[in-house]
């Protein structure tokens, strides 16, 4: 599904990633943990196209295509989703009729029948359900005066509504109280199907105590130091990265 | 001490002499002509209002850049053409086609009347009887009753308006007059339409409409005016609007300009609010090369409230520039003011707002905010916020910013598949919706963003405009 070799990024001319290798097959959710400064959000961000990101070096396909050379929009259609870190609130766009838009712009390019307002509606008060967000909530601006877990709910509903083969989930932990990220986990390990994978970020171990991964990686100082099963997390919980360091040293 | 005399006591000059000669001197032999081509006597009054103004223009000349409220703008274009009275007749090539284009397509529900060139077009007009409204032309007035038009008719040059508001009381011929009678709540919206034609003269048109509005004592009213041009057709349009609201009264006012491409629009609003009175404004400037608007209001006793929103959205090298006075001369007055801008190519806008507060206005609460956004890197605005308050006891407060569109939305919204062109337009419609969003009338909101969409890429899509809140 995804496949990113020798990866070198660097923004405002610093080099942040420093060759970065992943595969990650259909069906799986590989968890990228490491400490701040890392890289991991410009992973995240690099494979979703955000401008801003120097690629230097290396290769990003998906599906076996050149993710790289394509704009954002592009990889969103071709089934690329990011849940944001901080999802951004735009006053005057309506969550829900801009979501009907992207979803029909995706569904035409699968080659799928649009969906008119009715089947959307419907679909909407399913996906709602997923991640107990309150219907009134998505058709309001997009993220307008949402709370923290509220942004992060509203990440995933749209993850649900847009069903993504290739899902990156960014911090999506971050910021939320237990039973928040208990809710968002729900909603996450839902959508774990054997077609689609999940790249979640993450900082802390917690979040793979809700969704299990697969596989656990560990990025420091801008490379894949680690890689391991989900008992890795537990030991990075326990050890610190500390112990990981060394191996970082190029 | 007139600007005139400035220049003789060796200030800084304020026109160059030799071009203003020539082009005040125009304005006078044009002036004559027109008192002289008139074939029903006016009253003594009127004349000499009309022989005051003229005097005026011709000593102050056509306001320059030294001039503080006009530092960013200039009219040197304006006053170095030779612009021509278009004779009656001269707009009937505009036909009901042309005005529906600008008449909200049809979906309009109420009364319209048109002036073409500033004349009335009875024909393009449409006005059913409702209670005792008045829905005519100025001219008709002034030949049947001038008297009821004695008090407002001299009124906006004595408020220290420009020159440009000398030559309308020079030289206007028509307009509309709106009259509700006390306690009338009017029932459907009126229309009010000013079109300048193409002429059939080669040089540019003017026209100097002059509009009167008078609220009763509690009466009630949706008013939209709007101005426009045939497409490509070269002219100045000089309007000058006069609304007094009695005690109690509450009127919603909507002014769209959308004047051609080629075209120069200087619009004057004066707003004299009674006891207790509400008046709503929404001003829309899209159109136009260079367009500038006042707008002059006035707390004339206590209780009022007044919410001033705008919008205006330029491209390429257009120029549009609004002034706005709110005067809090009374007590336990509100006001509240929303101005937004809109500019991309080389355009250059500029938004000047002038709250007063008045010395013994107390507890005046009145807030200003304006928000620019800038689309091209070449585009310029100017945001001038000015709050003046001589009296204790008050609230008032007044925000300006300028930016750009906010890459952090644009990315969100292309990372959910969304064209980078239509995202762009989405944020701009998203950026205008509050002060579109407040209009109430739907066919006018509906034009408004019609207007606005057929300006930008991308947002052909009906799913994409479904998305604009």
């Amino acid at each position: 599904m995804l496949e990113v070799k020798d990866l070198h990024a660097s923004a405002n001319g610093r080099e942040i990633l420093k060759g970065v290798d992943l595969r990650v097959k259909a069906g799986e959710v590989h968890a990228i943990m490491g400490p701040n400064g890392s890289g991991k959000s410009t992973l995240a961000h690099v494979i979703a196209g955000r401008p801003g990101y120097e690629v230097t070096r290396g290769r990003v396909l998906y599906q076996g295509q050149d993710l790289l050379a394509m704009t954002p929009e592009a990889r969103a259609r071709e089934g690329v989703f990011l849940a944001f870190q901080y999802p951004v609130e735009i006053p005057g766009v309506s969550n829900v009729y801009f979501l009907k838009a992207a979803l029909n712009a995706i569904r035409k390019h699968r080659g799928q029948s649009e969906l008119d307002a009715m089947d959307f509606l419907s679909l909407v008060k399913e996906k709602a359900k997923l991640v107990d967000i309150d219907e009134s909530l998505v058709k309001r601006a997009v993220n307008e005066g949402f709370s923290g877990g509220e942004k992060k709910r509203n990440e995933i509903f749209q993850m649900a509504i847009l069903d993504p083969p290739l899902a990156v989930l960014d911090e999506t932990d971050s910021g939320l109280d237990i039973d928040a990220l208990r809710i968002v986990a729900g909603g996450v390990n839902q959508l774990r199907t054997p077609e689609r994978a999940i790249v979640l970020v993450t900082h802390y171990q917690r979040l793979l105590d809700y969704i299990v991964p697969d596989v656990v990686h560990v990025l420091l100082d801008g490379r894949i130091v680690k890689s391991g099963d989900k008992e890795l997390a537990r030991e990075l919980e326990a050890r610190g990265y500390e112990w990981l360091e060394a191996s970082a040293a190029p | 001490m007139t600007p005139a005399s400035a220049v003789d006591q060796g200030g800084a000059p304020q026109r160059l002499p030799a071009q203003s000669m020539t082009e005040t001197d125009r304005y006078r032999t044009e002036f004559e002509a027109f008192a002289a081509g008139r074939s029903t006597p006016e009253p003594a009054w009127l004349r000499e209002q009309r022989e005051e103004a003229i005097a005026r223009f011709q000593d102050r000349g056509f306001p320059t850049v030294a001039e503080e409220e006009w530092r960013f703008t200039s009219v040197a274009p304006i006053a170095r053409t030779a612009f021509r009275r278009p004779a009656p007749g001269e707009g009937s090539g505009v036909r009901t086609a042309d005005v529906a284009a600008f008449g909200f397509e049809g979906a309009f529900e109420g009364h319209q009347i048109v002036f073409v060139d500033g004349r009335l077009a009875p024909g393009l007009s449409s006005i059913t009887p409702e209670g005792g409204l008045q829905i005519c032309s100025l001219a008709d007035v002034l030949s049947r009753e001038p008297e009821r038009l004695r008090s407002h008719l001299g009124r906006v040059v004595s408020d220290g308006a420009s020159s440009f508001a000398d030559l309308n009381a020079a030289f206007f011929e028509d307009g509309a007059f709106v009259f509700i009678p006390p306690g009338l709540a009017v029932d459907k919206p009126i229309h009010l339409v000013f079109m300048s034609s193409r002429g059939t003269g080669p040089a540019s048109t003017i026209s100097h409409p002059r509009t009167v509005v008078v609220a009763g004592r509690g009466s009630q009213v949706q008013i939209v005016e709007s101005y426009a041009g045939v497409p490509g057709a070269a002219y100045l349009a000089n309007a000058v609007t006069q609304i007094v609201l009695e005690d109690g009264a509450g009127l919603e006012h909507c002014t769209v300009q959308r004047e051609s491409e080629a075209a120069f629009h200087v619009g004057f609003m004066a707003v004299v609010q009674g006891r207790a009175s509400r008046f709503k404004s929404h001003s829309f400037a899209l159109g136009g090369r260079l367009a500038r608007n006042d707008v002059r209001q006035l707390f004339a006793d206590e209780g009022g409230e007044c919410e001033l929103n705008g919008l205006f959205a330029v491209a390429g090298e257009q120029h549009s520039d609004t002034h706005t006075v709110i005067d809090h001369a009374h007590p336990h007055c509100t006001s509240r003011e929303l101005y937004k801008g809109i500019l991309d190519g080389k355009s250059r806008g500029v938004f000047v707002g002038r709250i007063l507060v008045r010395e013994g206005a107390r507890k005046t609460d009145a807030h200003q905010t304006n928000k620019n956004l800038l689309l091209s890197r070449e585009a310029l605005v100017d945001s001038v916020p000015q709050l003046e308050i001589l009296a204790s006891d008050v609230k008032c407060k007044h925000g300006s910013t300028t930016g750009q569109l906010d890459s952090a939305a644009l990315f969100y919204l292309r990372s959910r598949g969304i064209p980078e062109a239509a995202a762009r337009s989405l944020l701009v419609c998203a950026f205008a919706s509050d002060v579109v969003g407040r209009v109430r009338i739907p066919a006018v909101k509906a034009g408004i963003e019609r207007h606005l969409r057929e300006q930008l890429p991308g947002l052909r899509d009906r799913e994409i405009q479904e998305a604009v809140l």
